[in-house]
C-alpha cells in the first residue's frame, strides 16, 4: 500500500511554524494580519478573497442598485403625480417598472442580506474566514456582472419591459420579439447562481466554523436567520432558474414549454415563478427578523426572550413559505379546493410571525430601552409590518384578492411588507454595524432625522395606494384620466416618494460624513453581547488574533469564570493554529467541539477570470446557442486553474498535515 | 484575584477528514440539494405538462427503451468502482485510489457515448412540441451533470498522477464519489419518467 506521503517532498515531518497568539501587538498577531490580508495592487484587488473585502464590495454594489431602483421608482411617481402626464411614454414606463421590480428583488433585497451575512456571520461565529472564500469571491463577481449587464442594456434603450415576473406569453417570442426578455432571463441566472453559491458558503460556515463552545443553541439569532434563509435559497432559487432557462430556450431554440399551440402551458411559468417568488419574500424578510433579534437585545439591555421559540418560528416560517405560492395565482383558473388550501396556509404563517413579534415585545417590555437610531428603525418596523401583515391576511382571502387583483392595493401591501419587513430593519442594521465596518459611529442627530423622514415619507407614499386600489386604480399603467378620484392621492403619494428620497439622501450624507468625522467607535460601542463586538472595529484581516471559546449565547455578557469564585477554570481562547499560513479551526456540527485544522486557499485571480468566462458564455448565448458549447471551454480552463494546487502552497500544507487517525 | 487564563491547544488536530467532518462534504451536500431540487422541479414540470395534454407523448411513439436501459445498467454498475475509489481514498491508499478513480472515469465516458445514442432514440426533437422540449430538457440536465462530473473526475485523476499531492486530495476523491452517487440515483426517477410515463395508459 502506498500512502499519502509517497509523493511528498523528503523530510516532510511537521515543521515548527509560528502559532497564533493571545492578543494584538505580538509577533504572532502581526503574522496573522499579514497572512489574512488581501494582496496589494490592482491584481491583488481582483484576487481578494477576504470575506470582509468581498462583503464591503457586495454591500456597496447592492446599495448602488438600491439607489438606481429607487431613482426609477421616483421617475414613475413623478409621471403619475398628475393625470395625463407626458414625462415618460408607455414604452419607457414599462421598462421602468420592470427594471425597478427586477432591481429591488434580484439586485438588492436578497443580495444585500447575503452581503451583510458574508461580513457578519464569520465574526459572529468567532472564526477567521467564511467557508470557501474563493467561491464567495466568484459569487460576488457573477452578481456584479449580471447586474451591470442589465443596466447597460437599459441605458442602451433595450431594457426588459415585461415586468419583474416576466409572465408568458407576454415575455415569450411572439409578444416580446428582440432581446429584452432574454437579457432579463440571463440576469436571473447570474443573480440566482450567486445567491445559491452564497447559500452553500453560509451553511458550511455556520455548521463547521463556529468557535469552540458555540453549540447549536448558542448561535446568534441573526446567524440562525441567515442559516434558515440559506436553506430556503437552496430549495427556492432552482425553480426560477429552471423557469428562466425554459423561457430563454423558447425564445432562442424554438422549444415549446409555454406555447399552448404545441402542448405547452403558460400557467406552468406562474407555478415555477411563484414557487420561487413567494419564498423570495421570506428570503428578504427572515434576515430582517435576524437584524431585529440582534438590535433589540442590545438596546433593551437584556437577552432575547424566548430564544428557542424564536428559532423554531424561523424554521416554521421557512417551511410554510413554500406552501403559499398559489396565493399569487388566485385569479388563475385553478381548482377551488387548492385555493382553499393556500388560503389556509397563507393565514397559518401569521402564527410563527406573531410568536416572534411577541418575543421581541416581551424583550422590549422587560428591558431598559436605549432609544438610539437602530432601535427607532426597529420600532418603525413594528408599525409598518403589522399593517402590511394585516393586508396580507386580507389578500389571502380569495374573494378580496379577486376584487383588488392587479390594483394599487397590492402595490401598497407588498411595499408595506417588503420595506417594513426588510428595509427598515436593514437601515437599523446599517446604523448598528456601521462602526464595526468603519471604526466610527454615524451621527445620531442625522440618524433621527433620517428615520423620521423615511417613516413619514413611506406612509405618505404608500398608505394612499391602499385607497387608490380600493377605488380601482390598476397597477402598471403609465397614466390615467383626470376626474376618476385618483388625482389627489397620486400627488400625495409622489410627495411621499420625494420625502423618502430626501431621507435616503440624508442617510448617504451621514454615512459618507461619518467615515471621517464620526466618533471613534472602539470594539463595542453599544455594549452588545455577541462575538463580532469582541474584536477591534474595523476587525483585523484575521478577524480575531485569538479565537475565543464560547460559554453562553451572549459571550460578552457572560460573567468571567474563575477558580476563585468556585467555577471550573474555563478556556478563554484557542491556541495552536498556524499564524503564518491560512489555517482555520473547524468544529463539530452539533456541539462545536474542535475537530480539524483546515488549510484555506490563498487569494487568486481565477474566481474573477471564471466569472468573466461565465459572463461571456451567458451573454453570448443570448445571440447563439453555440456560445454554450464554445463558452464552456474557457470556463473549464479557468475552473481548472482555480482548483489546481500551487506547489509552494502545497508544501506549506504538507508541513502542517496530520492524518485523520493520527 | 486575576482570572485564570487557559488556552485550548488545537495543534494536534488532524488537517483533513472525510464525510460530514469535511467542509467539502457540506459544499457537495449543498450542490446536491440544489440540483436535486432542480431535477424534482423538472420532473414536476413534465408531469404537469402531461396532465394538461390530451395525448402523451405528443405526436410521437414512446422513446426506444434499449439505450436508456443500457445506460441505466452502466450507471448502476459505475457505483462499484466509485465505492472502491471512495474506500481507497478514505484509507489514503494512493495506488488503489488512482486505479478505481480511472475505472469510474471509464464508466462515465462509456455512459456519455451511449447517451448520444439515447438522444437519437427519443423519437422527438426539442422543438417538435412541449413533450419533446421537456424530454430533451430532462435528459439535457442530467447530461450536463454527467459532463461536469466526468471532467471533474478527469482533473482529479490527473492530479493524483502528477501531484502535488496532499491528504486533502483524498477527501476530494471521497466527495467526488458522493456526488457521483447523486448523479446515478437522480437518474433513476428521470429514467422512470422519460421511459415509463409515455407507456402508461
Amino acid at each position: 500500500m502506498q500512502n499519502a506521503h509517497a509523493m511528498n517532498p523528503p523530510g516532510d515531518a511537521p515543521a515548527s511554524r509560528l502559532k497564533d497568539g493571545p492578543g494584538p501587538g505580538s509577533r504572532e498577531a502581526a503574522a496573522l494580519d499579514a497572512t489574512w490580508s488581501d494582496p496589494p495592487g490592482l491584481l491583488g484587488w481582483l484576487a481578494a478573497v477576504n470575506h470582509k473585502s468581498i462583503a464591503r464590495r457586495f454591500i456597496a454594489t447592492t446599495f448602488f442598485f438600491f439607489l438606481a431602483g429607487g431613482l426609477l421608482a421616483l421617475v414613475m411617481r413623478l409621471q403619475l403625480a398628475r393625470p395625463g402626464s407626458k414625462l415618460v411614454g408607455p414604452d419607457l414606463y414599462n421598462q421602468l417598472f420592470t427594471m425597478h421590480g427586477s432591481t429591488m428583488m434580484f439586485l438588492f433585497a436578497v443580495p444585500v442580506m447575503q452581503a451583510v451575512a458574508v461580513y457578519l456571520v464569520p465574526l459572529m461565529l468567532g472564526t477567521r474566514s467564511i467557508a470557501f472564500p474563493r467561491l464567495n469571491a466568484f459569487a460576488y463577481w457573477i452578481f456584479l456582472f449580471g447586474g451591470v449587464m442589465l443596466y447597460v442594456v437599459f441605458v442602451l434603450g433595450a431594457g426588459p419591459d415585461v415586468g419583474w415576473f416576466s409572465y408568458v406569453p407576454l415575455a415569450g417570442p411572439d409578444y416580446s420579439p428582440g432581446k429584452r426578455a432574454d437579457f432579463w432571463a440571463q440576469m436571473i441566472t447570474f443573480t440566482e447562481l450567486s445567491a445559491l453559491l452564497e447559500a452553500i458558503v453560509v451553511i458550511t460556515t455556520v455548521f463547521k466554523l463556529r468557535a469552540p463552545g458555540m453549540t447549536l443553541n448558542r448561535i446568534p439569532l441573526f446567524v440562525w436567520a441567515m442559516l434558515v434563509t440559506a436553506f430556503m435559497v437552496l430549495f427556492a432559487m432552482p425553480s426560477v432558474m429552471l423557469a428562466s432557462t425554459m423561457l430563454i430556450m423558447d425564445r432562442l431554440v424554438g422549444s415549446h414549454f409555454f406555447n399552448p399551440a404545441e402542448g405547452g402551458d403558460v400557467v406552468l411559468w406562474q407555478h415555477l415563478f411563484w414557487f420561487f417568488g413567494h419564498p423570495e419574500v421570506y428570503l428578504i424578510f427572515l434576515p430582517g427578523l435576524g437584524f431585529l433579534s440582534a438590535i433589540i437585545p442590545t438596546f433593551a439591555r437584556r437577552p432575547i426572550f424566548g430564544y428557542t421559540a424564536m428559532v423554531l418560528s424561523l424554521i416554521a416560517t421557512a417551511f410554510l413559505a413554500f406552501g403559499l405560492w398559489v396565493h399569487h395565482m388566485f385569479a388563475v383558473n385553478l381548482p377551488e379546493l387548492g385555493k382553499s388550501f393556500f388560503t389556509a396556509a397563507s393565514m397559518l404563517i401569521a402564527i410563527p410571525s406573531a410568536v416572534q413579534i411577541f418575543c421581541w415585545l416581551a424583550t422590549l417590555w422587560s428591558g431598559k430601552l436605549d432609544f438610539k437610531t437602530p432601535l427607532l428603525f426597529v420600532l418603525g418596523f413594528f408599525f409598518i409590518l403589522v399593517l402590511g401583515g394585516m393586508t396580507g391576511i386580507m389578500l389571502a382571502s380569495v374573494p378580496l384578492d379577486l376584487q383588488v387583483h392587479d390594483s394599487y392595493f397590492v402595490v401598497a401591501h407588498l411595499h408595506y411588507v417588503l420595506i417594513g419587513g426588510a428595509v427598515f430593519p436593514l437601515f437599523g442594521a446599517f446604523y448598528y454595524w456601521y462602526p464595526k465596518i468603519t471604526g466610527r459611529l454615524m451621527s445620531e442627530r442625522l440618524g433621527r432625522w433620517n428615520f423620521w423622514l423615511f417613516f413619514t415619507g413611506f406612509n405618505v407614499a404608500f398608505f394612499p395606494m391602499h385607497l387608490l386600489g380600493l377605488k380601482g386604480m390598476p397597477r402598471r399603467v403609465y397614466t390615467y384620466q383626470a376626474g376618476l378620484g385618483w388625482d389627489t392621492m397620486n400627488m400625495v403619494a409622489t410627495i411621499g416618494a420625494l420625502t423618502i428620497a430626501a431621507a435616503v439622501l440624508l442617510f448617504i450624507v451621514n454615512a459618507v460624513r461619518s467615515l471621517r468625522h464620526g466618533a471613534p467607535a472602539g470594539a463595542n460601542p453599544w455594549g452588545a453581547g455577541t462575538l463580532e463586538w469582541a474584536t477591534e472595529s474595523p476587525p483585523p484581516p484575521c478577524n480575531f488574533h485569538a479565537i475565543p471559546v464560547v460559554h453562553g449565547r451572549e459571550p460578552l455578557w457572560e460573567p468571567p469564570r474563575t477558580e476563585a469564585d468556585g467555577a471550573r477554570p474555563a478556556f478563554t481562547h484557542v491556541g495552536g493554529l498556524a499564524a503564518d499560513t491560512r489555517e482555520l479551526l473547524a468544529t463539530t456540527v452539533l456541539d462545536a467541539r474542535p475537530d480539524l485544522r483546515v488549510n484555506f486557499p490563498d487569494p487568486t485571480i481565477w474566481p474573477f477570470v471564471s466569472a468573466v468566462a461565465v459572463t461571456a458564455l451567458f451573454i453570448g448565448s443570448i445571440f447563439t446557442p453555440w456560445a454554450v458549447v464554445w463558452g464552456s471551454i474557457p470556463i473549464a480552463i479557468a475552473l481548472t486553474a482555480w482548483f489546481w494546487p500551487q506547489r509552494a502552497e502545497t508544501s506549506v500544507h504538507l508541513s502542517l498535515e496530520r492524518k485523520p487517525w493520527q | 484575584m486575576a482570572m485564570t487564563r487557559r488556552e485550548l491547544d488545537v495543534s494536534g488536530l488532524p488537517s483533513y477528514a472525510f464525510g460530514h467532518r469535511s467542509l467539502m462534504w457540506w459544499g457537495t451536500f449543498g450542490l446536491i440539494a440544489i440540483e436535486g431540487t432542480l431535477f424534482a422541479l423538472a420532473i414536476g414540470s413534465y408531469l404537469y405538462l402531461r396532465s394538461q395534454s390530451d395525448a402523451w407523448p405528443i405526436g410521437a411513439p414512446p422513446p426506444q427503451l434499449l439505450w436508456g436501459t443500457v445506460n441505466t445498467l452502466i450507471l448502476l454498475a459505475s457505483t462499484w468502482p466509485n465505492h472502491k475509489a471512495k474506500r481507497a481514498a478514505e484509507a489514503c491508499d494512493l495506488l488503489r485510489t488512482r486505479r478505481w478513480l480511472m475505472t469510474g472515469l471509464a464508466f462515465s465516458v462509456a455512459f456519455l457515448v451511449v447517451r448520444g445514442f439515447e438522444f437519437g432514440a427519443l423519437h422527438t426533437r426539442w422543438d417538435s412540441n412541449a413533450y419533446g422540449s421537456i424530454v430533451w430538457m430532462l435528459l439535457g440536465l442530467h447530461t450536463v451533470h454527467l459532463l461536469t462530473d466526468t471532467y471533474d473526475t478527469a482533473v482529479l485523476g490527473v492530479l493524483l498522477f502528477t501531484g502535488p499531492m496532499e491528504g486533502q486530495r483524498f477527501a476530494d476523491v471521497s466527495e467526488n464519489a458522493l456526488y457521483w452517487y447523486f448523479v446515478v440515483f437522480s437518474w433513476l426517477p428521470i429514467y422512470a419518467v422519460v421511459y415509463g410515463v409515455p407507456r402508461l395508459q
